[in-house]
């Protein structure tokens, strides 16, 4: 401070030596500490009018936008969820209603099969009956048959011999 | 400077000339304070204006406001680092706003249109006196800032990384200083000279070139004020990690 304070009176004095009484480019005076005190009140002024308001202004909406983003990145972290959580339950249900499918396809070819299964056996069952009742009536109706035959040449014997 | 008869009244050039004012044994320069005054006032009534009813949805020159602060906070923070350039960004931002607005001043408004009784209006930052002041203000707020986050630790910055350094640390101290103030002085001043120069020797078009380029360097010295300033707070609060 005091060198700059000598530089201003050399200033000073090398000014004065020209014609005009004073003057110069490098003429140090009172305009220095002034300025100064000048510039702190504006300094102060600037703070209080304009650093801190427009500080606060724009770090409130940085807050707001940070929140604003954590809590969107959350909700969409949330919806994902929510829907790989569905699409796992849609997959688990398509997977069910397969199995069901194949389940109920399964018996019916099942069912399917044993009542063929029965009807034939039934229908071999009847035909055998039958082909056994024919064959009975057969028989029957050749021993009657047979008889008859018998009675019957009895009778042209008995006829004709005694004759 | 000599006068001739074909020159506009804003082509005028004059160096060195101060416009005095007495304050008791005082004397200062009338024509900083003015266009220091006007500088201010463009520079409130823009916050003001701006700061008046903030939203959450920015509006009109709302926008404007906040692209600054987030500019300085980011500037403050990259050169001080993430722990003390809030107590900071304040004085950066003031220093390079009020530095950058004082140049874009000097070279936007037509001053000569103003007829003082001497020396002439321009810049604030064109005057010793103004970047000086910046300048010391700056040294200041590092040695404060230094000591009052380590205390008398805070001189151990000055045997590191070997006390050989020593000297060449004090030094330092002393051509911050000077190196700020004169790099922001010689810049504006000589840009004022060329445009003022080429418009007193060919009034039209031809110091059209200079002028942007004026412009181009006024912002980056208003921006390599308060960068350097940020980065000698942040030398000095700078925790060696051991």
């Amino acid at each position: 401070m005091t060198s700059w304070l000598l530089l201003a009176t050399a200033a000073a004095a090398t000014g004065a030596a020209p014609a005009a009484p004073e003057g110069g480019l490098f003429d140090l005076d009172a305009t220095l500490p002034l300025m100064a005190v000048q510039v702190v009140l504006l300094t102060f002024i600037l703070n209080a009018l304009f650093f801190r308001p427009v500080g606060r202004a724009v770090e409130d909406r940085e807050g707001y936008i940070a929140t604003s983003k954590a809590e969107a990145k959350q909700k969409l972290a949330q919806a994902e969820r929510l829907a790989a959580d569905l699409s796992e339950q849609l997959r688990e249900a398509r997977q069910a209603a397969q199995t069901l499918i194949l389940e109920a396809e399964q018996e019916s070819d099942k069912l399917y099969r044993e009542a063929l299964a029965a009807a034939q056996a039934e229908a071999i069952s009847v035909r055998e009956q039958a082909r056994r009742v024919i064959e009975a009536e057969k028989d029957q109706a050749l021993g009657a048959l047979r008889k008859e035959a018998d009675t019957l040449g009895r009778l042209i014997v008995d006829r004709l011999l005694p004759a | 400077m000599v006068p001739m008869p074909l020159v506009l009244p804003f082509a005028e050039l004059e160096v060195g000339q101060q416009l005095y004012w007495q304050l008791g044994n005082l004397r200062v320069h009338g024509q900083v304070f003015l266009s220091s005054w006007v500088v201010i006032g463009a520079l409130l009534a823009l916050v003001v204006l701006g700061s008046r009813k903030m939203e959450r949805d920015p509006r009109g020159v709302q926008n404007l406001l906040e692209y600054l602060w987030t500019y300085i906070r980011d500037l403050a923070r990259e050169q001080i680092g993430e722990k003390a350039y809030r107590d900071w960004l304040p004085f950066i931002g003031t220093l390079f706003l009020f530095i950058f607005v004082c140049n874009w001043g000097g070279a936007l408004i037509p001053w000569k249109i103003i007829e003082l009784p001497n020396g002439e209006l321009g810049a604030p930052t064109a005057d010793i006196n103004t970047t000086v002041a910046m300048a010391l203000l700056v040294s200041l707020s590092y040695f404060y800032a230094g000591l009052s986050r380590k205390g008398l630790r805070y001189f151990e910055y000055y045997v590191e990384p070997t006390p050989i350094m020593l000297p060449f640390k004090i030094i330092e101290d002393f051509t911050k200083p000077l190196s700020l103030s004169f790099r922001l002085f010689g810049n504006i001043l000589a840009d004022e000279l060329v445009v003022a120069v080429l418009a007193f020797l060919v009034p039209v078009i031809v110091p059209l070139p200079a002028m942007f380029l004026g412009l181009f360097t006024s912002a980056i010295q208003a921006l390599i004020f308060a960068t350097l300033a940020a980065n000698y707070i942040g030398e000095a609060v700078h925790e060696e990690s051991h």
